[in-house]
């Protein structure tokens, strides 16, 4: 029994993606600095920062299209800077990624952009080919869409094509940078949602980019927030909003309406705020002054954690 | 010292494309694409060029070659060998250049800055051979057809417009056609059409390739790769002719 709970957990430990002390400069430009973090399989692992913190150029280190200057990226205790091209080849194909442009080949169809790995990789008949690609499709709510050029799709469903795309071959890790750019909310969310259901069937290490304060609640499950390029915090979306560190909070409630929201709710909890007081009696209160100046206090209630 | 830079990475580029491929049938597909895109593509212009650049060669040669002392026979030999040894393979590449030339560095470059080179990559695809090496050989095996096409357009040109203006009859031009025929010219301008073929291919794919930016920086490479293109051929035109000829 406890070998065998020994075995799962060291299953557990190997198959998952583990950066170290990755750094790297374009020129003189140092963009990343000395950045780690631990993504984990099943799960939606998320960088984020504001743009042009680092997030696209760390995902690509970690995938290999930008060579590392410095540090590890073991996909299942492998390092990948240190393989040869041949081995990492191999690597590749079970590593999907969806760009933030969607990347789809323009020359061809919806059906055959997402055939094409199956071309390249496997000696699978026809027949078997398509309705692999019929039923990723269908995973991603994509129907009708097979002759369709990608210039004829809109930009959600263009992510969809991407997606399936990227897991047509069945890798064990997915990369998506910004998957929801360019998408209204409502639309980013299902795209959101989609791969955190994928990455949870297939059992992937996904790992996403993302600014969008929405993605970051709803499927933050880790979270890495990267600030000019260094690591600056990591949790996940239960801890984020209670978290204290400066940069990370400029980060989250970016706008003023935000922070008076926290705020809000926090008084609201703690029950300054209820139906028989009007606004003019809680600023008055002298807890609230306590509270809303004195992160200290904020942080001295764990179970608050759970209440999200 | 910027050039020195450039030329490595041309380098580079070109030691890169040779690996084995992940998937021969996709390889093969692939080149014959580019056949079809690069030689089909640019048989019209072929033509076009070929038979005006035949038909001005013989007026020409007539208008100067009005001695009574030398025989007809002499314009459609000097005709030939222009056509043969200049004008269908150097004329025609510096076009091709233009035509082809920018056609794959656009269309590289759209890729590279779509990340559909990118997304080549992440699958475990060699872009290099995957996407440059066909483009070359394509060229390689039709850019030398087009101009063999090219020099038979030309003379008929030339035999047309000799008969239609009354500089030559088609029986004296053809007569003059087998006169002191040369079949060394013929493999001499093969030799440079290949070589021009491997220029017109190869930088534009080297500048398209390697595009950083957005939609301008394809314009501008396109640019560049036609620029750089022509000046090439012009270049490695006179060191053959100084070697070979
Ligand atoms: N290929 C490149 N060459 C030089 N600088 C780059 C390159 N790619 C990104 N950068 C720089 O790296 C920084 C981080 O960019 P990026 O990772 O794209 O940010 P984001 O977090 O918005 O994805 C930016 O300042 C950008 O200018
Ligand atoms: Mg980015």
């Amino acid at each position: 029994m406890h070998f065998l709970q020994l075995a799962a957990c060291n299953l557990q430990l190997s198959t998952m993606i583990e950066i170290k002390n990755v750094s790297k400069s374009f020129g003189d430009i140092q963009i990343l600095k000395g950045v780690s973090a631990v993504m984990e399989t099943g799960k939606t692992n998320l960088i984020i920062g504001i743009s042009g913190s680092g997030k696209t150029v760390l995902q690509k280190c970690m995938v290999g299209l930008f060579e590392v200057d410095e540090g590890e990226i073991l996909f299942d205790g492998n390092n990948l800077p240190a393989m040869p091209e041949e081995e990492r080849k191999q690597l590749r194909q079970q590593i999907g990624m969806l760009f933030q442009g969607s990347a789809l080949f323009d020359s061809m169809t919806v059906e055959r952009n997402v055939k094409f790995p199956l071309d390249m990789f496997t000696k699978w008949d026809h027949k078997k080919k398509i309705d692999r690609v019929n039923e990723v499709l269908e995973r991603v709510n994509l129907k009708d869409t097979n002759k369709k050029f990608p210039a004829e799709v809109s930009g959600g469903m263009k992510k969809r094509v991407g997606i399936a795309r990227a897991i047509v071959l069945n890798p064990k890790y997915l990369f998506c940078d910004e998957p929801n750019s360019g998408l209204d909310p409502q639309t980013s969310m299902v795209i959101d949602l989609l791969i955190k259901e994928i990455t949870k069937e297939y059992n992937m290490t996904t790992v996403i980019n993302s600014h969008d304060m929405n993605s970051v609640m709803e499927i933050g499950q880790t979270i890495l927030y990267l600030y000019q390029g260094e690591k600056e915090w990591v949790g996940n979306n239960k801890e984020i909003i209670f978290s204290k560190n400066q940069k990370l909070n400029e980060f989250i409630f970016a706008s003023e309406f935000l922070r008076d929201a926290k705020d809000m709710r926090m008084l609201e909890e703690k029950g300054i705020i209820d139906n028989d007081r009007n606004m003019e009696e809680v600023m008055k209160d002298p807890e609230t002054h306590l509270l809303m100046g004195d992160n200290e206090k904020r942080e001295s209630h764990p179970d608050r954690d759970d209440e999200k | 010292m910027k050039f020195f830079k450039l030329f490595g990475e041309y380098i580079l580029l070109i030691k890169g494309m040779f690996t084995k491929p992940e998937n021969f049938k996709m390889y093969w597909k692939e080149l014959m694409h580019q056949c079809v895109e690069i030689g089909i593509g640019a048989l019209g212009i072929v033509a076009i060029i070929s038979v005006f650049m035949g038909a001005v060669s013989a007026v020409q040669t007539g208008y100067q070659l009005i001695s009574p002392l030398v025989p007809k026979t002499t314009i459609s030999q000097v005709v030939r060998d222009t056509v043969i040894l200049e004008f269908a393979p150097t004329l025609v590449c510096i076009v091709l250049a233009g035509v082809i030339g920018s056609k794959i560095a656009g269309e590289l470059g759209n890729m590279r800055v779509s990340e559909q080179i990118d997304a080549l990559e992440i699958m475990g695809i060699n872009t290099k051979s995957y996407l440059v090496m066909p483009k070359i050989l394509a060229a390689l095996i039709t850019i030398p057809l087009l101009v063999i096409i090219s020099m038979v357009l030309g003379i008929w040109g030339a035999r047309f417009a000799s008969s239609m203006s009354n500089i030559v009859s088609t029986d004296i031009f053809d007569k003059g056609l087998l006169e002191n025929f040369i079949p060394k010219n013929v493999t001499f301008a093969l030799a440079k059409s290949y070589t021009f073929a491997f220029i017109i291919s190869s930088i534009p794919a080297f500048y398209g390739y390697n595009v950083k930016g957005g939609a301008l920086e394809i314009g501008r490479a396109s640019t560049t790769a036609v620029i750089t293109s022509c000046i090439l051929i012009l270049f490695a035109d006179y060191i053959l002719a100084a070697i070979l000829l």
